[in-house]
């Protein structure tokens, strides 16, 4: 009703007819504040329950044994997951050596050559190539990497890791270089430096730590990842340290302990999955302080 | 403004000023301050391996389809449009038909947003128009801190706590109050097609509300002060001032959601029962084509098994890049304009 009301108002503001706050607008008012309160309340319910569990579970199973051994077999208790944590770290360093170069390179094409209709096609695949869910990126891998080696490798994990990398840390690159003004550029520009060199030095060191943390977004993403580890890392019960064999990795070996009906295990995947989000949650931090403090401090 | 002063040859501003291509000819012929002619090579080399950067994530949707399509072809011969109308899944007289797992995809991710769908906007309306400008920064923060949680540790979770909690208490409440409508009967297992709507939709929470909140944000602040000025309550100047415009942006968050509970392998996975039957009941198990996926690909032995299997993952993919590329168009169509910040 006050759409019909919005046009004429302005016209005709001393005469205009304001509907009185009523009890029941009031009301229902208040109520639908409430309403979302709530909602706020019910979404932040299961973030904390699955910390705390995590945590309540997890800690009590950590111990020396559990990050410097292997798997036991079935039946026996104690072992560890020293094997995949060193496997996961393993295929993480593959996929950031494939994915951030070529991530960051797309997205500079993006924001400094890409301001056109190439540009669109490229920033459009890669929101869409975002939505491919990972186990499809795991069947390519499967095809691209797996069949040709006839292996299930670390590689082939890395290299399905990166497929997932890239368009985020495109993406995020290029936001942050639009962010840089483009007077900065100019002034390179107009003492001569070459483009290639102010586009390093000048653009992309700007915005070194935005873009840092771009790729740090895209690292914790696919940490965590098991579906496209499924069939191209595929795990392992002992120490491999070729990146063409079978690989373990701690969120594989997370859904397989789950999945299983022994206690032990359940008590390992508890461990294991706390170990993965603290280490996700060191890696990042560790970043971030290095670009702050460290040698890699942005100008 | 600045072009006539730069020195570089060639030079092509990326910005607003970019096109005036009379100016940059004429330009050309300016000296150069420093370098000269040294710094075309290399120049030339960067930029074409940029570009070479960004062909490179057009190659990669190019082969990932190519992977898929001639992955599938085997299966494709074989069964045609009847492997998407058949609920025969029998590896032993290599039978394949993708129905249930496509049935179980679909009203899993459904469930999901009819669970997802409310929170999230009001979590989105809570943070942009309600809540304290202090309290802001932590809720949203938190809120995203669980699009941060592995898939896996979601379904660790699931396991342990939401099933034997849908089982104690959620199942046998529905049952005795929506027992009627026959989407509740059954014996209560907890693992279910219920388990995975709802884990799914703790999972796609943070998604759809952060989008919606960027939408909500992008709406005009006098939009508001309009709403308020013709009297109007808060609830009000939101629904009619805020909810309104934002419909579009809104709809395409929601379905970038969709995007991502069809996709979701893991934690679904481990809560749906893995059981390629097409049931009534949402207490019953099910399966996805991205659970199918991760159970069976490594086991597929026969080619016709692993290429009925590709092509389960090339209608997957099919259908999140329809979708996704939907939701994309409907969230730019509202925050266009605006300059294109973190909508990813």
């Amino acid at each position: 009703m006050s759409d019909t009301n919005s046009s004429t108002a302005a016209v005709l503001i001393p005469h205009i007819n304001i509907p009185p706050i009523t009890l029941r607008r009031r009301v229902v008012d208040r109520a639908m504040t409430g309403v979302a309160a709530l909602t706020v309340v019910v979404v932040l319910v299961p973030l904390f329950a699955i910390f705390a569990y995590l945590v309540y579970k997890g800690i009590g199973s950590i111990n020396v044994a559990f990050l410097t051994q292997t798997p036991k077999p079935v039946g026996e208790a104690g072992g560890g997951m020293a094997n995949a944590i060193v496997g996961s770290m393993v295929i993480l360093a593959i996929a950031s050596l494939l994915g951030v170069p070529l991530g960051i390179g797309a997205g500079i094409f993006l924001s400094e050559y890409g301001r056109n209709r190439y540009g669109d096609i490229v920033r459009f695949v890669s929101d869409v190539l975002n939505g491919v869910p990972s186990i499809v990126i795991g069947i390519v891998a499967y095809g691209l990497v797996v069949l040709p080696q006839k292996h299930f490798s670390a590689l082939a994990g890395g290299v399905a890791l990166a497929i997932m990398m890239i368009p985020t840390i495109a993406r995020t690159t290029e936001q942050m270089l639009l962010l840089v003004p483009q007077a900065i550029r100019e002034a390179a520009y107009g003492l001569g430096v070459a483009r290639w060199r102010t586009t390093l030095s000048i653009t992309l060191r700007t915005a070194t730590s935005g873009v840092i943390t771009g790729v740090m977004l895209a690292f914790a993403r696919v940490a965590g990842e098991t579906a496209p580890l499924l069939f191209t890392a595929f795990g392992n019960q002992y120490w491999n340290w070729k990146t063409d064999q079978p690989t373990a990795a701690l969120s594989l070996q997370i859904f397989t302990y789950a999945i299983s009906p022994f206690d032990e295990w359940h008590r390992q995947a508890w461990a294991g999955a706390l170990v993965l989000i603290v280490l996700i949650v060191a890696a990042v931090a560790a970043v971030r302080i290095a670009v702050k403090h460290g040698t890699l401090a942005g100008a | 403004m600045s072009n006539q002063a730069l020195p570089r040859p060639r030079f092509n501003a990326p910005g607003p000023e970019r096109g005036s291509k009379a100016d940059l000819k004429i330009e050309a012929r300016a000296t150069p301050l420093l370098q000269g002619k040294v710094s075309e090579i290399p120049d030339a080399f960067f930029g074409w391996a940029m570009r070479l950067c960004g062909l490179a994530v057009v190659a990669l949707l190019g082969l990932i389809v190519y992977q898929l399509v001639v992955g599938s072809e085997l299966s494709w011969h074989a069964f045609g449009w009847k492997f998407f109308g058949q609920s025969d899944w029998n590896p032993v007289s290599d039978q394949y038909g993708a129905l249930p797992f496509m049935y179980g995809t679909i009203v899993s991710s459904l469930l999901s947003l009819v669970i997802a769908v409310p929170l999230s906007i009001g979590v989105a309306v809570f943070i942009t128009e309600m809540c304290p400008t202090g309290l802001r920064g932590t809720l949203s923060f938190t809120t995203e801190l669980l699009a941060a949680i592995p898939s896996v540790v979601y379904g660790l979770w699931a396991i342990f706590v939401l099933v034997p909690i849908l089982r104690a208490y959620v199942q046998p409440f529905l049952a005795r109050t929506l027992g009627w409508t026959g989407l509740f009967s059954g014996p209560p297992y907890g693992i279910g097609m219920l388990a995975a709507g709802v884990i799914l939709a703790i999972m796609i929470i943070p998604i759809i509300s952060s989008i919606t909140r960027e939408v909500l944000t992008v709406i005009p602040q006098h939009q508001r002060e309009a709403v308020l000025a013709l009297g109007a309550t808060r609830w009000e100047m939101i629904r009619m001032g805020v909810l309104r415009n934002a419909r579009a942006g809104i709809v395409g968050a929601v379905i970038l959601g969709l995007g991502r509970a069809l996709g979701e392998t893991m934690a679904v996975t481990m809560v749906i029962g893995n059981r390629p039957e097409i049931a009534k009941s949402l207490f019953a198990p099910g399966y996805t084509m991205a659970s199918v996926l991760a159970n069976e690909f490594t086991e597929a032995t026969g080619n016709l098994y692993l290429s009925a299997l590709i092509e389960i993952g090339l209608a997957l993919f099919f259908v999140t890049i329809v979708v996704n590329a939907l939701a994309r168009l409907m969230v730019w169509s509202v925050t266009r304009g605006q300059p294109a910040r973190s909508i990813a």
